[in-house]
């Protein structure tokens, strides 16, 4: 058997068995450093999994020996690759980027735990991914829900908890109603394994169970995703999360139960009855809601990291709005941005974060003048603010075109939706820009001009700032050559939709 | 008929039920370990449904025994996955409880509205 075949199992037993490792030898300052490296790992796994699935191949691997449909399934398939790039990518840089910051959040004696935590998260949320298997995605969702309570709790702040448990709660309800969702499919179709579900629904005669268990599906992952109006939990979550931990969980967390809900919707509804049509409709109301008012709440946000929270909100919005399109340029689009989203929203938390390293207050207005003190992490804001609005050159830019090219196939009524793309860009440019003004004010007179001089430090450049630096260059990057993730998202799309290619 | 039909199903109108109550406890009550065991209940009612699924009408405990054919056996996989399901119950309420003892440390209080006025 050749190496390569194993490489699903071990993009999850490497981060689940590291867990313990760190959890059990507690090696004093150890953990950083051997949590880095496994996200390492996993980065390299995923990369040599993307390699081969561009080369054409479908990576299957058939847990324990036992063949699907009764064992356990893993299979990796081009959308299942764009997706574990982005969390294995979003791991390795917040990782390797945390250090500093984390041991200005967390107690030394707790980061053993807390590193062996994030190692649980990232061993769940890949787990979703490469596994055939509707139960084992539950138990791997709730791995990594877990795991992400325990992060988000390190906040230092007490307001931390309660934004944790309410998220537990309902992280917990989404779950509960997936689950419910799978009991009735597999009551209609007596399978786990998601291939053999596609092709057993088909033929089902009684179609109510399997249309209530898709719309339980549909809600308790678009509690998971954050869809609008089910994103309540999300911003206090993310504002009072640890800055690191926020910049891992915006740029993945809820692009993988977006990964699951696609799957879900596309792959096993398809063919079913007026199902798919049904679940468009009622999809697109609510990501073009979500677009309009999460914008428009983060234009009146005063706190830089909850501001950055509803622009996610906003963002699940587009990215779904792409998928209720039903067509190839639509899952394209939406794949596409979710690679695109989670380079952006990683800069702009990682430049959040290295402002938080001298500004201990994140309300925009203390973010006075932060420019002369910390040039190039203002700067990196400001690249990483355009790539959000989607100015041309920068990764944001492919994304959004793509999504108004898909609009514009649909006709007449898309110039509605396009104007709402348009109109809610315009409020990025407003909120990114409030943003930027504070960072670049010249400092009132309140300060003499000398004493102000004084102050001003050099920025010291440290791992963050240079993961914050790369992670923008790769925003540029895949702004001028978008071809990896392009490619990528269009097997997607023919995936979802099963296009024969 | 149609009455013999509605009692036929009674364990999932068990479930329906005790989804709600859970359902009910968990947005109407403002006490956070209120919360958490509504949201037990929640997570115990789809676990009668699961067990309710794989129940056949005359079968018995799936146990393969040589010389015994054409026995009708219940089945076992639902079961096999509601324990599953259970661990991870247990393991979301310990946390929850968790950080209600944390909750209590900081504010003092565990009630959701005095929570909100202390911050």
């Amino acid at each position: 058997m050749d190496f390569a075949q194993h490489l699903p199992a071990l993009q999850v037993i490497v981060p689940l068995l590291a867990a313990p490792l760190i959890v059990l030898l507690q090696p004093r300052g150890f953990a950083w450093a051997a949590t880095t490296a496994t996200a390492f790992f996993s980065f390299a796994v995923s990369i040599a999994i993307a390699v081969r699935i561009l080369a054409g191949d479908i990576l299957r691997y058939e847990m324990g020996g036992w063949f699907a449909p009764i064992g356990i399934e893993l299979r990796v398939d081009a959308f299942s690759a764009i997706v574990l790039l982005i969390i294995s990518g979003a791991a390795a840089i917040s990782l390797i980027a945390a250090r500093n910051s984390i041991n200005q959040q967390i107690e030394d004696h707790r980061q053993p735990l807390f590193f062996a935590a994030w190692l649980l998260a990232i061993a769940g949320l890949v787990g979703m991914v490469v596994t055939a298997d509707a139960f084992n995605i539950f138990v791997f969702m709730e791995i990594s829900s877990l795991a992400g309570y325990i992060l988000i709790a390190g906040g230092p702040d007490r307001r931390t908890l309660p934004a944790v448990f309410k998220y537990l709660i309902i992280g917990t309800i989404g779950a509960t109603f997936y689950l419910i969702g799978v009991g009735m499919i597999y009551m209609m179709t007596g399978t786990l394994n998601l291939e053999d579900m596609a092709q057993r629904v088909v033929g089902i005669e009684d179609q109510r169970p399997i249309l209530v268990a898709a719309a339980f599906v549909f809600i308790g992952l678009a509690l998971k995703a954050a869809l609008f109006p089910l994103h309540v939990w999300l911003p206090n979550a993310y504002t009072h999360a640890p800055h690191m931990v926020t910049v891992f969980l915006a740029a993945c967390g809820t692009k993988v139960a977006v990964y699951v809900l696609l799957r879900f919707q596309f792959s096993i509804f398809q063919s079913f009855g007026e199902h798919l049509l049904q679940f468009a409709l009622f999809l697109m109301p609510l990501a073009l809601l979500g677009i309009i008012v999460a914008s428009l709440v983060a234009m009146f946000e005063g706190h830089l990291k909850r501001m950055l929270a509803f622009s996610s909100v906003a963002q699940i919005g587009y990215i779904l709005m792409g998928a209720s399109l039903m067509s190839d340029s639509g899952i394209t689009a939406s794949t596409l941005h979710m690679f695109n989203h989670a380079l952006t929203k990683g800069a702009l938390f990682l430049a959040v974060a290295k402002f938080a390293t001298q500004y201990a207050d994140l309300r925009i207005d203390s973010l006075k003048s932060a420019a002369r003190s910390m040039p190039l992490t203002s700067f990196a804001f400001v690249i990483a603010g355009l790539s959000l609005i989607g100015v041309p050159g920068t990764a944001g830019f492919i994304s959004k075109w793509q999504l108004i090219m898909a609009i514009m196939e649909t006709g007449n009524m898309g110039f509605i939706m396009v104007a709402i793309v348009v109109i809610s860009s315009l409020i990025a440019v407003g909120y990114i820009w409030r943003v930027i003004e504070t960072l670049y004010a010249i400092p009132t007179d309140d300060l003499p001009d000398d004493a102000a001089d004084v102050s001003v430090k050099p920025e010291k450049i440290d791992m963050l700032l240079i993961a914050l630096i790369f992670t923008v260059a790769m925003n540029i990057y895949f702004g001028l050559v978008p071809g990896l993730p392009l490619t990528l998202a269009e097997l997607s799309s023919k995936i979802l939709l099963k296009v024969e290619f | 008929m149609k009455l013999f039909e509605f009692l036929g199903y009674y364990n999932y109108w068990v479930f329906a039920i005790l989804l709600m109550i859970g359902f009910y406890a968990v947005i109407a009550k403002a006490n956070l370990i209120k919360k958490l065991i509504g949201l037990s209940i929640f997570q115990s009612a789809v676990f009668l449904m699961y067990i309710s699924m794989d129940k056949v009408e005359g079968g018995t405990a799936p146990i393969i025994k040589p010389g015994v054919v054409d026995q009708l056996y219940s089945n076992p996989l639902p079961q096999v996955l509601i324990l599953t399901a259970i661990v991870v119950g247990v393991s979301t309420l310990a946390l929850g409880l968790a950080i209600v003892v944390r909750i209590k440390e900081r504010y003092g209080t565990i009630e959701e509205n005095e929570i909100l006025d202390a911050d």
